[in-house]
Protein backbone atom coordinates (compact mmCIF):
# COMPACT_ATOMS: atom_id res chain seq x y z
CA UNK A 1 0.00 0.00 0.00
CA UNK A 2 2.66 2.44 1.14
CA UNK A 3 4.94 1.08 -1.57
CA UNK A 4 2.46 1.93 -4.33
CA UNK A 5 2.19 5.49 -3.05
CA UNK A 6 5.99 5.77 -3.02
CA UNK A 7 6.23 4.32 -6.52
CA UNK A 8 3.62 6.74 -7.80
CA UNK A 9 5.44 9.73 -6.35
CA UNK A 10 8.69 8.50 -7.85
CA UNK A 11 7.30 7.75 -11.26
CA UNK A 12 5.45 11.07 -11.53
CA UNK A 13 5.25 11.97 -15.16
CA UNK A 14 5.56 8.45 -16.56
CA UNK A 15 2.27 7.28 -15.06
CA UNK A 16 0.53 8.63 -18.16
CA UNK A 17 2.59 6.43 -20.43
CA UNK A 18 2.07 3.35 -18.28
CA UNK A 19 -1.66 4.03 -18.31
CA UNK A 20 -1.64 4.51 -22.07
CA UNK A 21 0.19 1.26 -22.72
CA UNK A 22 -2.12 -0.62 -20.34
CA UNK A 23 -5.17 0.91 -22.02
CA UNK A 24 -3.94 -0.10 -25.46
CA UNK A 25 -3.41 -3.66 -24.27
CA UNK A 26 -6.93 -3.75 -22.82
CA UNK A 27 -8.36 -2.42 -26.07
CA UNK A 28 -6.55 -5.08 -28.09
CA UNK A 29 -7.80 -7.73 -25.66
CA UNK A 30 -11.39 -6.54 -25.92
CA UNK A 31 -11.27 -6.32 -29.71
CA UNK A 32 -9.78 -9.80 -30.00
CA UNK A 33 -12.47 -11.20 -27.71
CA UNK A 34 -15.30 -9.53 -29.63
CA UNK A 35 -14.04 -10.44 -33.09
CA UNK A 36 -13.34 -13.97 -31.88
CA UNK A 37 -16.98 -14.36 -30.88
CA UNK A 38 -18.11 -13.09 -34.28
CA UNK A 39 -15.75 -15.47 -36.05
CA UNK A 40 -16.98 -18.37 -33.94
CA UNK A 41 -20.65 -17.78 -34.69
CA UNK A 42 -19.97 -17.18 -38.39
CA UNK A 43 -18.00 -20.40 -38.68
CA UNK A 44 -20.74 -22.36 -36.94
CA UNK A 45 -23.46 -20.83 -39.11
CA UNK A 46 -21.55 -21.52 -42.32
CA UNK A 47 -21.02 -25.09 -41.18
CA UNK A 48 -24.74 -25.47 -40.63
CA UNK A 49 -25.75 -23.89 -43.95
CA UNK A 50 -22.88 -23.66 -46.48
CA UNK A 51 -24.94 -21.99 -49.22
CA UNK A 52 -25.37 -18.82 -47.16
CA UNK A 53 -21.61 -18.38 -46.76
CA UNK A 54 -21.55 -15.21 -48.90
CA UNK A 55 -24.13 -13.30 -46.86
CA UNK A 56 -22.64 -14.46 -43.59
CA UNK A 57 -19.14 -13.44 -44.64
CA UNK A 58 -20.37 -9.94 -45.53
CA UNK A 59 -22.10 -9.57 -42.18
CA UNK A 60 -19.02 -10.82 -40.37
CA UNK A 61 -16.75 -8.28 -42.08
CA UNK A 62 -19.15 -5.46 -41.24
CA UNK A 63 -19.49 -6.43 -37.58
CA UNK A 64 -15.73 -6.87 -37.28
CA UNK A 65 -15.26 -3.40 -38.78
CA UNK A 66 -17.58 -1.85 -36.20
CA UNK A 67 -15.85 -3.60 -33.29
CA UNK A 68 -12.49 -2.51 -34.59
CA UNK A 69 -13.84 1.04 -34.69
CA UNK A 70 -14.67 0.86 -31.00
CA UNK A 71 -11.25 -0.59 -30.14
CA UNK A 72 -9.59 2.17 -32.13
CA UNK A 73 -11.45 4.86 -30.15
CA UNK A 74 -9.53 3.50 -27.17
CA UNK A 75 -6.25 3.41 -29.12
CA UNK A 76 -6.67 7.05 -30.12
CA UNK A 77 -7.26 8.05 -26.51
CA UNK A 78 -4.11 6.15 -25.50
CA UNK A 79 -2.12 7.90 -28.22
CA UNK A 80 -3.41 11.23 -26.95
CA UNK A 81 -2.38 10.27 -23.41
CA UNK A 82 1.17 9.61 -24.61
CA UNK A 83 1.51 12.61 -26.88
CA UNK A 84 -0.28 15.31 -24.90
CA UNK B 1 19.67 -25.04 -60.26
CA UNK B 2 17.16 -24.91 -57.41
CA UNK B 3 19.72 -26.28 -54.94
CA UNK B 4 22.15 -23.55 -56.00
CA UNK B 5 19.38 -20.99 -55.46
CA UNK B 6 18.69 -22.26 -51.94
CA UNK B 7 22.41 -22.30 -51.06
CA UNK B 8 22.86 -18.73 -52.29
CA UNK B 9 19.88 -17.43 -50.29
CA UNK B 10 21.03 -19.18 -47.10
CA UNK B 11 24.57 -17.85 -47.45
CA UNK B 12 23.27 -14.33 -48.01
CA UNK B 13 21.02 -14.52 -44.95
CA UNK B 14 23.93 -15.78 -42.85
CA UNK B 15 26.09 -12.90 -44.07
CA UNK B 16 23.58 -10.34 -42.78
CA UNK B 17 25.16 -10.17 -39.28
CA UNK B 18 28.57 -9.53 -40.89
CA UNK B 19 27.15 -6.57 -42.77
CA UNK B 20 25.53 -5.43 -39.54
CA UNK B 21 28.84 -5.54 -37.69
CA UNK B 22 30.19 -2.98 -40.15
CA UNK B 23 27.44 -0.46 -39.59
CA UNK B 24 28.66 1.04 -36.32
CA UNK B 25 27.39 4.59 -36.71
CA UNK B 26 26.68 6.50 -33.55
CA UNK B 27 23.89 8.61 -35.00
CA UNK B 28 21.00 9.35 -32.70
CA UNK B 29 17.81 8.47 -34.50
CA UNK B 30 14.75 10.42 -33.46
CA UNK B 31 12.11 7.69 -33.78
CA UNK B 32 9.03 9.72 -32.82
CA UNK B 33 10.22 12.45 -35.19
CA UNK B 34 10.54 9.95 -38.06
CA UNK B 35 7.16 8.37 -37.40
CA UNK B 36 5.22 11.59 -36.91
CA UNK B 37 7.04 13.14 -39.84
CA UNK B 38 5.74 10.40 -42.10
CA UNK B 39 2.15 10.44 -40.87
CA UNK B 40 1.82 14.18 -40.41
CA UNK B 41 1.47 17.05 -42.83
CA UNK B 42 4.36 19.15 -44.09
CA UNK B 43 5.11 22.11 -46.33
CA UNK B 44 7.45 20.05 -48.52
CA UNK B 45 7.21 16.52 -49.91
CA UNK B 46 10.34 14.72 -48.74
CA UNK B 47 11.18 11.99 -51.27
CA UNK B 48 14.48 10.54 -50.20
CA UNK B 49 17.93 11.25 -48.79
CA UNK B 50 20.95 10.76 -51.04
CA UNK B 51 23.95 10.66 -48.71
CA UNK B 52 23.57 13.85 -46.73
CA UNK B 53 21.36 15.76 -49.15
CA UNK B 54 17.61 15.56 -48.79
CA UNK B 55 15.64 15.41 -52.02
CA UNK B 56 12.31 17.06 -51.47
CA UNK B 57 9.69 18.86 -53.50
CA UNK B 58 9.13 22.28 -51.99
CA UNK B 59 5.45 23.02 -52.27
CA UNK B 60 4.02 26.54 -52.48
CA UNK B 61 3.07 28.41 -49.34
CA UNK B 62 -0.04 30.58 -49.69
CA UNK B 63 -0.65 32.67 -46.60
CA UNK B 64 -2.59 35.83 -45.71
CA UNK B 65 -0.85 37.40 -42.75
CA UNK B 66 -1.23 40.85 -41.20
CA UNK B 67 0.88 42.26 -44.07
CA UNK B 68 -1.25 40.87 -46.85
CA UNK B 69 -1.03 37.82 -49.14
CA UNK B 70 2.26 35.93 -49.44
CA UNK B 71 2.86 33.22 -52.04
CA UNK B 72 6.29 31.63 -52.12
CA UNK B 73 8.07 28.30 -52.29
CA UNK B 74 8.51 26.56 -48.95
CA UNK B 75 12.24 26.29 -49.63
CA UNK B 76 12.52 29.84 -48.31
CA UNK B 77 11.34 28.81 -44.85
CA UNK B 78 13.07 25.43 -44.73
CA UNK B 79 15.55 24.75 -41.91
CA UNK B 80 14.09 27.40 -39.64
CA UNK B 81 14.67 30.40 -41.91
CA UNK B 82 12.29 33.30 -41.74
CA UNK B 83 10.81 34.99 -44.81
CA UNK B 84 8.64 38.11 -44.94
CA UNK B 85 7.92 37.79 -41.25
CA UNK B 86 6.78 34.18 -41.41
CA UNK B 87 8.55 31.13 -40.06
CA UNK B 88 7.76 27.56 -39.05
CA UNK B 89 7.23 27.20 -35.30
CA UNK B 90 9.46 24.59 -33.68
CA UNK B 91 7.60 23.91 -30.49
CA UNK B 92 4.42 24.75 -28.70
CA UNK B 93 0.86 24.65 -29.89
CA UNK B 94 1.66 25.42 -33.54
CA UNK B 95 4.64 23.11 -33.95
CA UNK B 96 5.45 22.46 -37.59
CA UNK B 97 3.10 25.16 -38.89
CA UNK B 98 3.76 28.62 -40.25
CA UNK B 99 3.35 31.38 -37.67
CA UNK B 100 4.13 35.06 -37.58
CA UNK B 101 5.36 36.71 -34.41
CA UNK B 102 3.30 39.76 -33.51
CA UNK B 103 3.96 41.50 -30.20
CA UNK B 104 5.99 38.59 -28.84
CA UNK B 105 3.25 36.06 -29.51
CA UNK B 106 3.02 33.48 -32.29
CA UNK B 107 -0.23 33.68 -34.20
CA UNK B 108 -1.39 31.58 -37.11
CA UNK B 109 -2.16 33.55 -40.26
CA UNK B 110 -4.85 32.45 -42.71
CA UNK B 111 -3.03 29.52 -44.26
CA UNK B 112 -4.22 27.85 -47.48
CA UNK B 113 -0.85 26.50 -48.57
CA UNK B 114 -0.48 23.50 -50.82
CA UNK B 115 0.91 21.11 -48.24
CA UNK B 116 1.81 17.45 -48.74
CA UNK B 117 -1.71 16.31 -47.94
CA UNK B 118 -3.31 18.85 -50.27
CA UNK B 119 -0.93 17.87 -53.07
CA UNK B 120 -1.72 14.19 -52.51
CA UNK B 121 -5.43 15.02 -52.48
CA UNK B 122 -5.12 16.76 -55.84
CA UNK B 123 -3.13 13.87 -57.31
CA UNK B 124 -5.59 11.27 -56.02
CA UNK B 125 -8.55 13.24 -57.33
CA UNK B 126 -6.94 13.54 -60.77
CA UNK B 127 -6.24 9.81 -60.77
CA UNK B 128 -9.82 9.07 -59.75
CA UNK B 129 -11.19 11.39 -62.43
CA UNK B 130 -9.04 9.68 -65.06
CA UNK B 131 -10.17 6.21 -63.97
CA UNK B 132 -13.85 7.12 -63.89
CA UNK B 133 -13.85 9.04 -67.15
CA UNK B 134 -12.02 6.27 -68.99
CA UNK B 135 -14.61 3.81 -67.71
CA UNK B 136 -17.47 6.03 -68.82
CA UNK B 137 -15.82 6.39 -72.22
CA UNK B 138 -15.79 2.61 -72.67
CA UNK B 139 -19.46 2.38 -71.80
CA UNK B 140 -20.34 5.15 -74.25
CA UNK B 141 -18.54 3.46 -77.12
CA UNK B 142 -19.64 -0.14 -76.63
CA UNK B 143 -22.96 -1.87 -76.30
CA UNK B 144 -23.23 -3.26 -72.80
CA UNK B 145 -25.59 -6.07 -73.71
CA UNK B 146 -23.29 -7.72 -76.25
CA UNK B 147 -19.73 -7.13 -74.99
CA UNK B 148 -17.90 -7.58 -71.73
CA UNK B 149 -15.84 -4.63 -70.52
CA UNK B 150 -12.13 -4.56 -71.17
CA UNK B 151 -9.33 -2.53 -69.61
CA UNK B 152 -10.11 0.08 -66.97
CA UNK B 153 -13.85 -0.55 -67.28
CA UNK B 154 -13.29 -4.20 -66.36
CA UNK B 155 -11.47 -3.09 -63.20
CA UNK B 156 -14.06 -0.53 -62.16
CA UNK B 157 -17.21 -2.48 -62.98
CA UNK B 158 -17.18 -4.91 -60.02
CA UNK B 159 -16.52 -2.06 -57.58
CA UNK B 160 -19.30 0.12 -58.96
CA UNK B 161 -21.75 -2.80 -59.16
CA UNK B 162 -20.94 -3.67 -55.53
CA UNK B 163 -21.77 -0.14 -54.40
CA UNK B 164 -24.92 -0.06 -56.52
CA UNK B 165 -26.04 -3.32 -54.90
CA UNK B 166 -25.39 -1.92 -51.43
CA UNK B 167 -27.33 1.22 -52.31
CA UNK B 168 -30.26 -0.72 -53.75
CA UNK B 169 -30.41 -3.01 -50.73
CA UNK B 170 -30.20 -0.31 -48.07
CA UNK B 171 -31.84 2.76 -49.58
CA UNK B 172 -34.74 1.24 -51.42
CA UNK B 173 -36.60 3.23 -54.02
CA UNK B 174 -34.56 6.35 -54.78
CA UNK B 175 -31.17 4.70 -54.58
CA UNK B 176 -30.19 6.06 -58.02
CA UNK B 177 -30.03 9.56 -56.54
CA UNK B 178 -27.52 8.54 -53.88
CA UNK B 179 -25.37 6.13 -55.88
CA UNK B 180 -23.06 8.87 -57.24
CA UNK B 181 -22.25 10.06 -53.72
CA UNK B 182 -21.66 6.55 -52.41
CA UNK B 183 -19.51 5.51 -55.37
CA UNK B 184 -17.44 8.68 -55.11
CA UNK B 185 -16.93 8.25 -51.38
CA UNK B 186 -15.95 4.61 -51.79
CA UNK B 187 -13.51 5.20 -54.63
CA UNK B 188 -12.02 8.25 -52.92
CA UNK B 189 -11.39 6.44 -49.65
CA UNK B 190 -10.11 3.29 -51.39
CA UNK B 191 -7.74 5.19 -53.66
CA UNK B 192 -6.35 7.37 -50.89
CA UNK B 193 -5.91 4.40 -48.56
CA UNK B 194 -3.95 2.52 -51.21
CA UNK B 195 -1.86 5.55 -52.12
CA UNK B 196 -1.00 5.98 -48.46
CA UNK B 197 0.52 2.50 -48.28
CA UNK B 198 2.82 3.02 -51.27
CA UNK B 199 6.13 4.17 -49.76
CA UNK B 200 7.52 6.23 -52.66
CA UNK B 201 6.68 9.41 -54.41
CA UNK B 202 3.14 9.78 -55.73
CA UNK B 203 1.93 7.77 -52.75
CA UNK B 204 3.07 7.87 -49.16
CA UNK B 205 1.08 10.89 -47.98
CA UNK B 206 -1.15 9.83 -45.14
CA UNK B 207 -4.34 11.52 -46.32
CA UNK B 208 -7.12 9.37 -44.86
CA UNK B 209 -5.18 9.26 -41.59
CA UNK B 210 -5.82 12.98 -41.29
CA UNK B 211 -8.85 13.63 -39.14
CA UNK B 212 -9.77 16.78 -41.06
CA UNK B 213 -10.22 14.79 -44.28
CA UNK B 214 -12.30 12.03 -42.70
CA UNK B 215 -14.35 14.64 -40.87
CA UNK B 216 -15.24 16.29 -44.17
CA UNK B 217 -16.22 12.92 -45.64
CA UNK B 218 -18.47 12.22 -42.65
CA UNK B 219 -19.81 15.75 -42.95
CA UNK B 220 -20.88 14.95 -46.51
CA UNK B 221 -22.68 11.86 -45.23
CA UNK B 222 -24.30 13.94 -42.50
CA UNK B 223 -25.58 16.42 -45.09
CA UNK B 224 -26.77 13.63 -47.40
CA UNK B 225 -28.68 12.06 -44.52
CA UNK B 226 -30.19 15.11 -42.89
CA UNK B 227 -30.83 17.49 -45.79
CA UNK B 228 -33.02 14.97 -47.59
CA UNK B 229 -34.75 13.26 -44.68
CA UNK B 230 -38.42 12.48 -45.08
CA UNK B 231 -41.05 13.89 -42.75
CA UNK B 232 -41.38 10.48 -41.13
CA UNK B 233 -37.67 10.53 -40.27
CA UNK B 234 -37.87 13.91 -38.55
CA UNK B 235 -41.07 12.98 -36.80
CA UNK B 236 -39.41 9.89 -35.38
CA UNK B 237 -36.56 11.98 -34.06
CA UNK B 238 -38.33 15.00 -32.70
CA UNK B 239 -41.71 13.78 -31.47
CA UNK B 240 -41.57 10.00 -31.44
CA UNK B 241 -44.38 7.59 -30.75
CA UNK B 242 -43.43 6.69 -27.19
CA UNK B 243 -45.12 6.77 -23.75
CA UNK B 244 -45.44 10.26 -22.28
CA UNK B 245 -42.73 9.92 -19.67
CA UNK B 246 -40.14 9.24 -22.40
CA UNK B 247 -41.22 12.10 -24.68
CA UNK B 248 -38.83 14.70 -23.21
CA UNK B 249 -35.65 12.63 -23.33
CA UNK B 250 -36.07 10.62 -26.53
CA UNK B 251 -35.53 13.65 -28.84
CA UNK B 252 -32.33 14.47 -26.96
CA UNK B 253 -31.07 10.92 -27.35
CA UNK B 254 -32.07 10.82 -31.01
CA UNK B 255 -30.39 14.12 -31.87
CA UNK B 256 -27.28 13.04 -30.01
CA UNK B 257 -27.29 9.77 -31.93
CA UNK B 258 -27.67 11.61 -35.24
CA UNK B 259 -24.56 13.62 -34.36
CA UNK B 260 -22.55 10.66 -33.06
CA UNK B 261 -23.00 8.61 -36.25
CA UNK B 262 -20.81 10.88 -38.43
CA UNK B 263 -18.31 11.22 -35.57
CA UNK B 264 -17.97 7.45 -35.37
CA UNK B 265 -17.50 7.27 -39.15
CA UNK B 266 -14.76 9.88 -38.85
CA UNK B 267 -12.89 8.20 -36.04
CA UNK B 268 -13.23 4.69 -37.42
CA UNK B 269 -11.58 5.54 -40.74
CA UNK B 270 -9.02 7.92 -39.21
CA UNK B 271 -7.93 5.59 -36.44
CA UNK B 272 -7.70 2.51 -38.66
CA UNK B 273 -5.49 4.23 -41.20
CA UNK B 274 -3.37 6.04 -38.61
CA UNK B 275 -2.81 2.93 -36.51
CA UNK B 276 -1.86 0.91 -39.57
CA UNK B 277 0.70 3.46 -40.73
CA UNK B 278 2.21 3.82 -37.27
CA UNK B 279 2.57 0.05 -36.97
CA UNK B 280 4.29 -0.31 -40.36
CA UNK B 281 6.64 2.60 -39.60
CA UNK B 282 7.45 1.18 -36.15
CA UNK B 283 8.27 -2.21 -37.66
CA UNK B 284 10.70 -0.62 -40.11
CA UNK B 285 12.20 1.62 -37.41
CA UNK B 286 13.04 -1.50 -35.37
CA UNK B 287 15.85 -2.11 -37.86
CA UNK B 288 17.38 1.27 -37.07
CA UNK B 289 16.92 0.91 -33.31
CA UNK B 290 18.59 -2.49 -33.31
CA UNK B 291 21.65 -1.16 -35.15
CA UNK B 292 23.49 -0.42 -31.93
CA UNK B 293 22.73 -3.70 -30.20
CA UNK B 294 25.34 -5.80 -31.92
CA UNK B 295 25.41 -7.89 -35.08
CA UNK B 296 23.39 -10.87 -33.87
CA UNK B 297 20.40 -8.82 -32.69
CA UNK B 298 20.68 -6.53 -35.70
CA UNK B 299 20.74 -9.33 -38.23
CA UNK B 300 17.98 -11.43 -36.74
CA UNK B 301 15.67 -8.51 -35.91
CA UNK B 302 16.15 -7.16 -39.44
CA UNK B 303 14.85 -10.40 -40.92
CA UNK B 304 11.94 -10.40 -38.45
CA UNK B 305 11.24 -6.75 -39.12
CA UNK B 306 11.17 -7.17 -42.89
CA UNK B 307 8.81 -10.14 -42.66
CA UNK B 308 6.51 -8.42 -40.18
CA UNK B 309 6.59 -5.23 -42.24
CA UNK B 310 5.54 -7.17 -45.32
CA UNK B 311 2.75 -8.86 -43.40
CA UNK B 312 1.53 -5.55 -42.03
CA UNK B 313 1.57 -3.99 -45.50
CA UNK B 314 -0.62 -6.79 -46.83
CA UNK B 315 -2.91 -6.44 -43.83
CA UNK B 316 -3.12 -2.70 -44.54
CA UNK B 317 -4.28 -3.46 -48.09
CA UNK B 318 -7.10 -5.58 -46.66
CA UNK B 319 -7.98 -2.99 -44.01
CA UNK B 320 -8.03 -0.23 -46.66
CA UNK B 321 -10.64 -2.05 -48.66
CA UNK B 322 -12.68 -3.07 -45.61
CA UNK B 323 -12.71 0.46 -44.20
CA UNK B 324 -13.81 1.98 -47.52
CA UNK B 325 -16.53 -0.68 -47.77
CA UNK B 326 -17.72 -0.20 -44.18
CA UNK B 327 -17.82 3.60 -44.54
CA UNK B 328 -19.89 3.36 -47.71
CA UNK B 329 -22.17 0.72 -46.30
CA UNK B 330 -22.85 2.59 -43.08
CA UNK B 331 -23.51 5.77 -45.08
CA UNK B 332 -26.01 3.91 -47.23
CA UNK B 333 -27.71 2.47 -44.14
CA UNK B 334 -28.05 5.92 -42.58
CA UNK B 335 -29.38 7.34 -45.84
CA UNK B 336 -31.84 4.46 -46.08
CA UNK B 337 -33.04 5.13 -42.54
CA UNK B 338 -33.54 8.80 -43.35
CA UNK B 339 -35.56 8.00 -46.47
CA UNK B 340 -37.93 5.71 -44.60
CA UNK B 341 -41.61 6.30 -45.25
CA UNK B 342 -44.28 5.38 -42.73
CA UNK B 343 -45.40 1.76 -42.48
Amino acid sequence: MFLTVLLQVAAGAAIGKIGAAFGAALAALAAAFGIGKIGQSTMESIARQPESAGNLRTGMIIAAGMIEGAALFAIIVCLLAIVL
Amino acid sequence: MKTLHYILVTVMLLLLPAVAARAEESEELDIPGVIFGHIGDDYEWHITDIGDRAIAIHLPVIVKSSTGWHVFSSSRIAHGHSYEGLHVAHEGKYEGKIVETLGGEDIRPFDISITKNVCSLILASLLMAILVLLTARWYRKHDVLTETPKGVAAFMEPLVMMIHDIARENIGEDNRRYSPFLCTAFLFILLNNFLGIIPFFPGGANLTGNIAVTMVLSGCTFLAVNLFGTKHYYKDILWPDVPAFLKPIMPVIEVFSALVKPISLTIRLFANMLAGHIMILSMVCIIFIMAKYGPVMFGSMSVVSVLFGLFLDLLECLVSFIQAYVFTMLSSIYIGLSRAHGE
